[in-house]
């Protein structure tokens, strides 16, 4: 069961290129296959260099995740009761939750192989779902989705779907409790709390 | 034995608590107090004992002995999967379970090497649980149990009561021998998921939501085998389906319906992708697949 969540990182084995018209499918297979290189030639990455692992993540996955759109989903109907000031709070930590989380865990990367399935869309569509499947010497394939829309900058993620679990949707639930426990201001302590925990473990780990 | 104890105490243990559900937690999970407790309990367990067993056994191993045992377990695991897809009207997918079985446990010397993955006959997941599933049954409240974790009234029940008659290990005549391989499927099982536990520390918020939220999302997506429909958005959020057709026939259509044709700049690489996929589809096709 808790083998779909350590395939969550796998969902963010993704980086960037320059052009920005590129098909949807394409820049997800080009930032993977950029990350994956990357990964697999830097001895301070394999080593466990969290820094390294996080400006790689910066750099070349960030670019191409709409955090705003992302976080006003898992907000859901809540995201209206935050004001301008709040939703700006919560955009941010969300972020670094999510990149804390996760660039960890591309140290993890072993000798996973990627492969993309079609994409099903018409040609003027701004919203498609990208399907791709990781495979694992000795165990079941996983398939990871990533929802994806046109923006004036390119196609961005805005959601990833590992193994039938998305993301959002799982963040929604913890963000629905947080915020009945303590309201939106609740959330955002708790968001600024989880995230300081992480940053003195990721520090007493070097 | 052991299991079908459990799962009378289980169940007499749900039947205790039916009258106190409590008010404003999530609908999918009346039994929070309990569930909380259970999970509570089961991580201090894990601390203790079966997190450091799984470590000691990760740092003793040596990684193509454990590949080893997780594909010996795995394939001992494929005849009853494949009695589920049958179960589920999906033939061709099961027969394929029992022609990896057939090839794991001779070429593959007895399921120590999973030889049928790279011959292209793809691991599947499935288990009772599914089944009933597949055939109506909805999930039920969510329940965790005790040491074996998140769970749902229908997949603890299949699991507790049915699964385990389809688990070849249970039928070993020497129980020892038979204990020892239990024992070792478990332990081995958890130090797969040891870097996995890790992310889930770091990830959650509030470990119990996340591990229950992933939980029954991930069923519901295994019982339509990856495809599962849209649900309704309680928040109903800025887009809609973009089919427009309801959930139910949505998930109907999507095996058979031919893709809309995509896009002029496909790139070269998907050409091995559309044959596979153009297999898969057939192989949909030719199996009954409506939920």
């Amino acid at each position: 069961m808790i083998k779909l969540l350590y395939a969550l990182c796998f969902s963010l084995l993704a980086t960037a290129v320059g052009a920005q018209d590129v098909a949807p499918g394409a820049l997800i297979k080009s930032m993977s296959d950029e990350v994956i290189g990357i990964i697999k030639q830097d001895k301070d990455i394999k080593a466990g260099n969290r820094t390294k692992i996080d400006d790689l993540v910066e750099a070349k996955v960030l670019p191409h995740f709409n955090f705003d759109r992302m976080t006003a989903l898992a907000m859901g109907r809540n995201w209206r009761k935050a004001n301008a000031e709040q939703q700006k709070q919560l955009i941010t930590e969300f972020r670094t939750l999510l990149v804390r989380t996760y660039s960890g865990a591309l140290a993890a990367y072993k000798n996973e192989v990627i492969e993309f399935k079609p994409l099903h869309a018409a040609a003027g569509d701004t919203d498609v779902t990208v399907r791709t499947q990781v495979k694992r010497p000795g165990s079941e394939p996983i398939d990871i989705d990533y929802s994806m829309e046109k923006m004036p900058g390119g196609w961005k993620v805005y959601d990833v779907v590992v193994a039938g679990v998305s993301l959002v949707t799982n963040y929604r639930d913890s963000f629905n409790a947080e915020i009945r426990d303590g309201g939106v201001d609740g959330l955002i302590k708790s968001l600024d709390s989880k995230n300081r925990s992480l940053e003195s473990q990721g520090t007493k780990s070097k | 034995m052991l299991q079908r104890v459990m799962g009378l105490v289980l169940l007499g243990a749900l039947g205790a608590l039916g009258g106190c559900a409590t008010a404003g937690g999530n609908p999918d999970d009346p039994f929070e107090g309990y569930n909380r407790a259970m999970f509570k309990f089961n991580d201090s367990v894990d601390k203790a004992v079966i997190k450091p067993v799984a470590t000691g056994y990760k740092k003793v191993m040596p990684e193509v002995a454990r590949t080893g045992v997780t594909n010996f377990f795995s394939n001992l695991g494929d005849v009853w999967i494949g009695v589920n897809n049958v179960l589920q009207g999906k033939v061709g997918p099961g027969v394929s379970d029992f022609g990896r079985f057939a090839i794991n446990t001779t070429v593959g010397i007895f399921g120590l090497f999973d030889v049928a993955s790279n011959a292209g006959l793809e691991k599947h997941n499935e288990d009772f649980g599914q089944t009933l599933g597949r055939w109506g049954v909805g999930p039920g409240a969510y329940v965790v149990l005790p040491i074996l974790g998140p769970s749902d009234l229908r997949d603890g029940f299949s699991t507790l009561v049915v699964d385990w008659h389809g688990d070849p290990l249970w039928y070993v005549a020497n129980i020892p021998t038979r204990n020892e391989l239990v024992a070792t499927h478990f332990v081995d099982q958890r130090a797969n998921l040891l870097d996995a536990s890790q992310l889930l520390d770091q990830a959650a918020l509030d470990p119990y939501v996340y591990m229950r939220s992933a939980y029954l999302q991930r069923r519901r997506s295994l019982v339509y085998d990856g495809h599962p429909p849209r649900e309704p958005d309680p928040d109903a959020s800025s887009k809609s389906d973009p089919s427009g057709a309801s959930p139910a026939r949505a998930a109907a259509e999507l095996p058979a319906a031919p893709p809309r044709s995509y896009d002029p700049v496909v790139p070269r690489n998907y050409d091995a992708v559309l044959d596979v996929s153009g297999e898969i589809s057939a192989g949909l096709k030719s199996t009954s697949l409506q939920p």
